[in-house]
């Protein structure tokens, strides 16, 4: 079991390296000089030039430019945004909180909302009628989810505030509005799930045992479900982190998503490589989590790696 | 020859259950279709503003209201289905196109080559699409343009998969081996063999990924990405509208309400022709 561990530690620094790469070459196949692409729409001057050719040492052979660049980010030093004047692990460290809140919150919302969902509706009208509500959240854009619940909410009720992130309650929308297509989705591949748990011998055992259907279901059926529905917490990862740039200009929320798009718009290179980077790193700490979680959920993988 | 069947029972085996979702999803994709082939022929000029009409809500003679420059907002949603889905279309070509090189090549070649493509799609897929199209359009700047290359790019490895995992399925086809042995060039063997047989689940991907498709790009140009304002793109309209929520919903729900109809009709029917294609009831 730790050689299947360590195997998946591996493969996943392998993707770091990659993404870490793609950035790179990234900024390397930008149209322009590298310079120019770094200093964006900042202040161009000679001292900013130089202090740039020295960080980034373009003044180098391009493997040791690349080297340098990759042991750079190894030690979690993203570079310097030099339109904004301060190291982008700064940059993205304020903002990362109330993005952090979001994706929890709208993480915990939809887990929780399809756990419910899928648990109760097991009656067949019941089922289409969620069923078809689940296909058209996840058909929705979800800024028109926001918009609409700002609308009802915030305009016409008055309950939670239009912008900003100085409240819980200003939490409340836009976790909704994010936490919404995940429970869709979820729910979906966790009544697959369930249905298939169901006609395993295993559940006759337990009904035969005299245990009530919804003790079935919650105890024995739910477990086999769990590990399809962790598959796809890697997809759910870039669905709130990509969601997230949406819903936090939806509702005018400070966060990572607002660094992003000021950066792109701004042409701000190294905040927007910091950002992907940034990005492939949690997916792949998530994505080797989901691995390890398969092992915690289901025991038997646990008899057979060993 | 065949069975014969006691009629009730052919009958109730032959009888079309009445499906009012998709014949709902096939209506919303016919008046798309409408409006994106001849927009001028169902509404009015989408950029004449008129300033003593402004947001006004919905009524007989505006039937989506007007917006803040006093624009009939159903006479922009109808033209902005000309430009929503045409990058739609444009990135789901780019998508599919790539991903079919891209999948034969991978399952031809197999080895290393495979391997280091197969885990680009893997690891291209999981990635947020909006973060990467964000660093493509960082890149290559905002416009049009990179919206659809930036899509096209993002969405390109379920295309990839599929053909990849098709090719491998029919590399093994006796009609493959023999060609072989009949001493078929190589570059006829793939066009001529491998690629027409590889193709088969294509459409109906291409169709659930044009859905998608529409969807990203209306929310790239929800945040100012795509097509800049005076143009009636459906995400821009919601932009646009956002700013005046609190006096006039309808300015950015209903042309949001558009883009919903139409993804939801795509994922429809996508789903079933995908049922039929793989032979599972619908």
């Amino acid at each position: 079991m730790t050689r299947a561990i360590a195997r998946r530690i591996a493969s996943g620094a392998v993707v770091l390296w990659a993404a870490a790469t793609a950035a790179y070459l990234a900024l390397l196949a930008a149209p322009g000089d590298i310079v120019d692409s770094l200093i964006g729409d900042g202040a161009d001057t000679p001292q900013v030039r130089a202090q740039i050719i020295a960080e980034w040492n373009l003044d180098r052979p391009a493997v040791v430019q690349y080297l340098d660049y990759l042991w750079r980010a190894a030690q979690g030093d993203l570079g310097r945004s030099y339109l904004l004047q301060r190291p982008v692990g700064e940059v993205i460290g304020d903002q990362l909180p109330p993005t952090l809140r979001l994706a929890v919150a709208a993480a915990a919302f939809g887990v929780v909302l399809a756990l419910v969902l899928a648990v109760t509706t097991r009656r067949r009208w019941v089922r289409g009628v969620s069923s078809t509500a689940e296909l058209i959240i996840v058909s929705t854009p979800p800024f028109l989810i926001g918009i609409v619940l700002l609308s009802v909410f915030s305009f016409r009720f008055g309950i939670f505030p239009v912008s900003g992130d100085q409240s819980w309650a200003a939490l409340v929308l836009p976790a909704v509005t994010l936490g919404l297509p995940i429970a869709g989705v979820l729910a979906q591949v966790l009544r697959d799930g369930l249905d298939r748990a169901l006609d395993e011998p295993f559940a006759v055992t337990a009904r035969a045992r005299g245990l009530t259907e919804r003790a079935v279901l919650v105890r024995h059926a739910l477990r086999h479900a769990l590990i399809p529905a962790v598959t796809v917490l890697g997809w759910l990862t870039g669905v709130l982190l990509g969601g997230a740039v949406i819903i936090e200009q939806v509702f005018g929320r400070p966060g990572l998503g607002q660094v992003t798009l000021q950066a792109v718009g701004n042409g701000d290179m190294p905040v927007v490589l910091a950002v992907v980077v940034l990005a492939a790193a949690v997916f792949v700490v998530i994505n080797t989590a989901a691995d390890l979680a398969y092992l915690l959920i289901d025991p038997r993988l646990r008899r057979t790696t060993s | 020859m065949t069975l014969a069947l006691p009629r009730s029972v052919a009958r109730r085996l032959t009888r079309r259950r009445p499906r009012p979702g998709l014949a709902a999803a096939g209506l919303v994709l016919f008046l798309a279709l409408a409006a994106v082939a001849l927009p001028s022929l169902f509404a009015g000029d989408p950029l004449a503003a008129d300033p003593l009409r402004v947001l006004q809500a919905p009524s007989a003679a505006h039937w989506f209201g007007t917006d803040q420059l006093g624009r009939d907002v159903f006479d922009r949603v109808v033209h902005g289905a000309r430009h929503s889905l045409s990058i739609g279309v444009a990135a789901t070509v780019i998508a599919v196109g790539a991903g079919i090189v891209l999948g034969l090549i991978a399952g031809l070649v197999r080895g290393v080559a495979d391997e280091a493509l197969s885990r680009g799609f893997d690891a291209l897929a999981a990635f947020p699409l909006v973060l990467l199209a964000l660093l493509f359009i960082a890149i290559a700047g905002t416009g049009t343009t990179s919206l659809i290359v930036a899509i096209g790019i993002a969405t390109t490895p379920h295309h990839a998969r599929v053909v990849r995992a098709q090719t491998l399925v029919v590399r093994q086809a006796p009609y493959v081996t023999h060609a072989v042995a009949f001493g078929v060039s190589r570059l006829r063997l793939v066009l001529r063999h491998v690629l027409p047989n590889v193709l088969g689940p294509i459409p109906v991907l291409a169709m659930i990924g044009l859905g998608e498709a529409v969807l990203i790009a209306a929310g790239l140009s929800f945040l100012g990405l795509g097509p800049q304002p005076p143009s009636p793109e459906w995400g821009a309209m919601l932009s646009e509208g956002r700013g005046y929520l609190h006096i006039a919903w309808w300015a950015s729900v209903l042309p949001g309400a558009a883009v919903t109809a139409t993804v939801i009709s795509l994922t429809v029917i996508g789903r079933l022709l995908q049922n039929r294609f793989e032979g599972r009831p619908a």
